[in-house]
């Protein structure tokens, strides 16, 4: 579909959402992510059965800890989008875009404006 | 001694059809020919800028299978080929063919270009619909396969004039110019042939009317799609022929060379222009920097594919295409002679003369005269309109045995459904040749892995332009120099097409000369293109999984367009990680394990038993499963098609021979309980009888084949008033209460009850056929009854155009309706009022009526359950989701498993007889392999850090890891899935998913956020 998006978002690939790990998201922050966000199948399709649901416990997990931290943990978000929903996940990279620049740049010193979808 | 049959297959034709037939023999086991006029394979589809009803670039998701093609090792393809005569019979042809001089040797040609470049002739070339012009030599697309140039000898100047110019030949730096190359004549044993050999677009010169030849600014539709293709001759930009400006209003004229029974007899539906025309308006509105107008003029719209009817609607609601129905059949040139006048009846009646800057003819599928010389050699039937002639219920079958037929060759259909019957003719084939599998295939054999342990990384990076897909947008240069400073990169080249089978040898070349370990391709989506990539390296001795591509197609230049510094820099951010996770990759390997050569299907109706009786043909065991008491579906309930054939009485033997086949076991009233395994090895239990016993059952496929369910109305009075019948209730009147309807005066048909609506938006597509059948056979019964179809466009596509047509010279009024405003069906003293708006005349119209027929919808099955299953996806209307719509379309997500008939969506019984057969080629593909490889990206247990917790055990969604005899956790690799969950969740992280490591995806963020 083509559908244009935020050129602030980079996309690193996994197999299943389930896959993703605190360490990965918070590697991420450490290194200057302003927002980071997962990405994965709608609750109840995911295509390993419950890899998402799995994911978001992590992604919530995850979330405390940023903000114990004092990085915030609203720059850290899951999503759910159908594979065959291209205009969903231009708005989602629109909506995610919006929130992390109304938050201003990562107090990580160094911090550089971008946005990792994992 | 009765002669054995040949293990080869010939295939007709090198379009998308051919090419799938050719993959899917060729993959299970046939030695294939595939022979093409012309200098490369590709056909139409090539041709085309997008494809409905995605509107995913056509070359995109076709290059792999021409490079698939060009690579196989079982299929030789036979270019500039013509086929001179067949003679033999079924198993044994011998097939004499005249392929015409390249006067390149395509032994010797490297592709550089330079004999074009060189070439001082000028032609119009055929590919770009000559609105530019090509050299005398030449090639005909850039990733044209085989990627070898040609000189046209009818244009050539050596050949025209006295053997003077040959600049091709001083200048060719292979010395591949062979002047002297002569017709050279080939004879080849087969034991089948499939015609693959399409259609060409109608030539709407033939016409005066249109303007078309007089006007630059009336082009044919194909002429449109070279306009909007980035490789076309304005490079993507939507510019008119006449003075290459941006057009600010587009027409298109549908049915063009179609519904035509005056102009050169062409009186069918080409079954593909409405929905082409709504695709390339919409791609036109997206092309074009200034706000178009784009009206399409049409007199039925006829999106009857699966989901297309929601393409139509996001057309006219969401993006502002214009529908006018009103069929166009003259043009005039308007006062400044560049734009176009078009006269017309608008909605409201009145008439409107509206100019335009352009107007795309949408014309329809015809056969050229090439094909109906080449049926007549081959000796095969032909129709009415030249299409070639096969059974309702055989539909790939031509009337010489041993001959058979797929694609648009048999009947105007779009590209899912040639790749359907390509696939099932494949199957057909196979059937009649399976002893044979096998005896004349050779074997792939991949030079020795190299050992790459303890080696510092030498990483080679491929940056494609993709054409201008990528070069348009992203500087490739500065990428490819930036990349070359990168760590560990020792190659940096930039390619126009990276997935061209030229750049494949050249990448090869680079892993030998300078000692690459690992690969970088930065280009497209690993979804179409990883695997093309990793058979490449392999070829070259590398691990297959010592490859890493950067997405800056789909990721990057394609998505922001408008910022090209931007999606530059993004572009080197994305081959950076690639990069450093490339540096970090380490071989995987595979294990192979034995195919369970074993069919199990689900469904008993016409799709299943077709599947069944085909797979048992081509040698393999099949288990059948029926949820009813008796086998036969849907199709019980239908007593003949539009055609006339008799469906009870073949269903009736299609069951006997089903039921007493050897190889195939028929289990009614059982139903899926449970399933596991993977491809080649599925395990699933079933319960079986009325007392629901528990078996389990092994097989190396799955075909779903549960068909689907008529709407039950609850408007318009149904089951309220005894004379408001469905059209199936209705036909199962027809021959027992003829008396009946002899009383009849009136009767009103209504149109899409519980189809195109909010409820269900697709259209059901077999309704609009169904009406026309029975009201014809109504009329038959009782000639003086008036019968009112209420219509809001009628789909008869294809050849049942004619039935449509046939019912109104029997005076069967059809009546349009308009959308939300629905007819209103009342009870009367004795009779029906039925009242609604008719679009024609305007104005509130009641028809008191003795019957009512509604034609009911399809609707999908109860499909929830199995879907959860078998962990499949469905569609939003719970039909099963195929893999790809266009390319994949019997496939589903989950490897080894396959849909067909109407489970898939709504269809006619011989589109789900084609279907069936293909579902049974995609496994056949699958059970005639002996070994299926396991293993590569799987999840791996250190025992040494296992605590054993358990944790993984629990958190498997497919119950894998089990603690071993060691007391640590173990995971079979034939098992896994590769999701990672287990990896992510072991708290003493003693598991990694290979290739996806902890490790790689670290160095990979790192890579990334560093400041570039």
């Amino acid at each position: 579909m083509r559908l244009t998006y935020p050129d602030s978002i980079r996309i690193i690939r996994l197999p299943c959402t389930g896959k993703i790990d605190v360490i990965h998201m918070m590697e991420a922050f450490r290194k200057g992510a302003d927002g980071v966000y997962v990405a994965g199948c709608l609750e109840g399709e995911c295509h390993y059965l419950a890899g998402n649901l799995r994911a978001k416990k992590r992604v919530e997990y995850t979330r405390k800890l940023l903000d114990e931290i004092g990085i915030g943990g609203g720059r850290l978000e899951m999503y759910g989008i159908a594979a065959s929903d291209g205009p969903r996940f231009a708005e989602v990279a629109e909506e995610m875009h919006e929130k992390i620049k109304a938050l201003g740049p990562s107090p990580i010193k160094g911090a550089i404006q971008k946005g990792v979808l994992l | 001694m009765v002669k054995d049959k040949t293990g080869a297959i010939m295939v007709v034709g090198g379009g998308i059809g051919g090419i799938q037939a050719a993959l899917d023999l060729a993959d299970s086991g046939f030695y294939v020919y595939l022979v093409e006029k012309s200098s490369s394979i590709g056909g139409k589809m090539s041709q085309l800028d997008k494809t409905f009803p995605t509107n995913d670039c056509s070359m995109c998701i076709m290059s792999p299978k021409l490079v698939e093609c060009g690579k196989h090792l079982n299929i030789e393809i036979l270019t500039l080929s013509e086929i001179e005569s067949v003679t033999g019979e079924e198993g044994n042809f011998h097939v004499r063919l005249i392929q015409h001089p390249r006067y390149i040797d395509i032994d010797k040609c490297i592709a550089c270009g330079t004999c074009a470049e060189k070439c001082p002739k000028k032609v119009a070339d055929e590919y770009n619909t000559k609105l530019i012009k090509r050299k005398a030599a030449y090639i005909r697309y850039p990733q044209a396969v085989p990627l070898k140039y040609l000189i046209d000898k009818k244009n050539c100047i050596y050949f025209r004039k006295d053997k003077k110019c040959r600049a091709c030949e001083k200048f060719c730096p292979a010395e591949a110019v062979d002047f002297d190359q002569k017709e050279r004549e080939i004879t080849i044993d087969v034991g089948a042939i499939i015609l693959a050999s399409g259609f060409q677009p109608y030539n709407p010169a033939i016409s005066d009317s249109y303007q078309y030849g007089r006007s630059p600014n009336v082009v044919t539709s194909l002429e449109f799609e070279r306009i909007l293709s980035a490789s076309g001759p304005y490079q993507g930009h939507l510019v008119r022929p006449s003075d290459e400006r941006e057009p600010k209003k587009i027409a298109w004229l549908q049915c063009v060379g179609s519904r035509n029974t005056r102009i050169g007899d062409k009186g069918y539906c080409s079954a593909v222009c409405c929905t082409y025309a709504i695709k390339q308006a919409i791609v036109a509105k997206e092309h074009s920097a200034i706000p178009l107008d784009t009206a399409i003029f049409y007199i039925d719209i006829r999106t009857h594919g699966k989901d297309f009817e929601k393409f139509f609607n996001r057309a006219r609601e969401e993006i502002g295409v214009r529908f006018e129905k009103s069929r166009i059949n003259s043009i005039l040139p308007a006062h400044d002679e560049e734009n176009l006048e078009i006269t017309y009846l608008n909605g409201e009646g009145k008439v409107v003369r509206e100019e335009f800057d352009m107007v795309v003819l949408s014309v329809g599928i015809d056969i050229p005269k090439e094909s109906i010389d080449l049926a007549q050699k081959m000796g095969v039937e032909l129709n009415h309109y030249n299409f070639v002639s096969t059974g309702y219920f055989d539909p790939l079958r031509t009337t010489r045995p041993g001959i058979f037929v797929c694609g648009a060759f048999q009947g105007p259909r779009d590209i899912p459904e040639t790749v359907t019957q390509a696939s099932g003719s494949a199957a057909a084939a196979s059937s009649l040749l399976s002893e044979q599998r096998h005896t004349l295939t050779k074997e792939k054999e991949y030079p020795e892995e190299m050992d790459i342990t303890g080696k510092a990384p030498r990483i080679g990076i491929f940056v494609c332009h993709c054409g201008t897909n990528i070069g348009g947008v992203v500087d490739v240069p500065k990428v490819t120099e930036y990349a070359s400073k990168l760590p560990n990169v020792v190659v940096a080249e930039e390619n126009l097409f990276t997935c061209s089978q030229d750049t494949q040898v050249k990448i090869k070349e680079s892993i030998h000369e300078r000692q690459l370990n690992r690969v970088v391709v930065a280009s497209c989506s690993v979804r179409t293109h990883e695997p093309l990539f990793q058979d490449t390296i392999r070829e070259a001795g590398l691990n297959p999984y010592l490859l890493s591509m950067a997405n800056i197609r789909d990721q990057d230049s394609w998505v922001h367009r408008s910022n090209k510094d931007s999606a530059t820099e993004k572009a080197k951010d994305l081959v950076r990680m690639a990069v450093a996770g490339a540096s970090k990759l380490s071989p995987l390997y595979r294990t192979k394990l034995p195919v369970t050569k074993r069919g199990l299907i689900v469904g008993g109706g016409i799709a299943g038993m077709t599947a069944a009786l085909n797979i048992a043909g081509q040698g393999f065991e099949v288990i059948l499963v029926e949820i009813e008491k008796e086998l036969g579906g849907f199709a019980g309930n239908i007593r003949t098609t539009l055609q006339g054939d008799n469906v009870r009485q073949y269903l009736a033997g299609l069951i006997e021979v089903v039921k007493h086949n050897e190889k195939i076991e028929v289990l009614t009233e059982t139903s899926v309980a449970g399933f596991s395994g993977t491809k080649g090895n599925f395990k699933t239990v079933l319960g079986v009888g009325a007392s629901m016993h528990h078996r389990e059952v092994t097989h190396g496929a799955l075909i779903i084949a549960t068909g689907a369910t008529e709407y039950r109305p609850k408007e318009y009075l149904y089951g309220e008033h005894e004379s408001v019948r469905t059209q199936v209730e209705l036909e199962g009147m027809l021959l027992t209460e003829g008396e009946k309807i002899k009383g009849w005066k009136d009767v009103v048909m209504i149109q899409c009850v519980g189809s195109r609506n909010n409820s269900n938006p697709n259209c059901s597509r077999i309704c609009c056929q169904q009406a026309v059948k029975n009201a014809i056979a109504v009329k038959e019964i009782n000639p003086d009854v008036n019968v009112f179809i209420l219509h809001r466009d009628i789909r008869t596509y294809g050849f049942a155009e004619d039935f449509y047509r046939q019912a109104r010279q029997m005076g069967i009024h059809f009546l349009r309706y308009k959308e939300h405003e629905d007819p209103i069906v009342e009870k009367a003293e004795g009779k029906i009022h039925v009242t609604f708006k008719d679009l024609t005349l305007g104005r509130e119209i009641t028809i008191e009526s003795d019957q009512v027929v509604l034609g009911t919808g399809v609707v999908a099955g109860d499909t929830e359950d199995l879907a959860n299953v078998l962990k499949v996806p469905l569609t939003s209307e719970r039909f099963f989701l195929e893999a790809h719509v266009k390319l994949r379309p019997v496939d589903t997500q989950s490897d080894g498993i396959f849909v067909c008939g109407m489970a898939h969506g709504p269809k006619t019984i011989d589109e789900s007889i084609s279907q069936a057969l293909a579902a049974s080629a995609r496994a056949c593909r699958l059970l005639s392999q002996d070994y299926i490889e396991v293993g590569g990206i799987v999840a791996r247990v250190d025992p040494e850090l296992c605590a054993s917790c358990l944790i993984c055990v629990r958190a498997c969604p497919y119950e894998v890891p089990f603690i071993n005899n060691d007391g640590v956790s173990e995971i079979d690799i034939s098992k896994c899935q590769g999701c990672g969950i287990c990896a992510s969740e072991c708290p003493a992280k003693a598991i990694d998913l290979s290739h996806f490591e902890d490790m790689q995806i670290l160095t990979q963020i790192d890579a990334l956020l560093e400041a570039s």
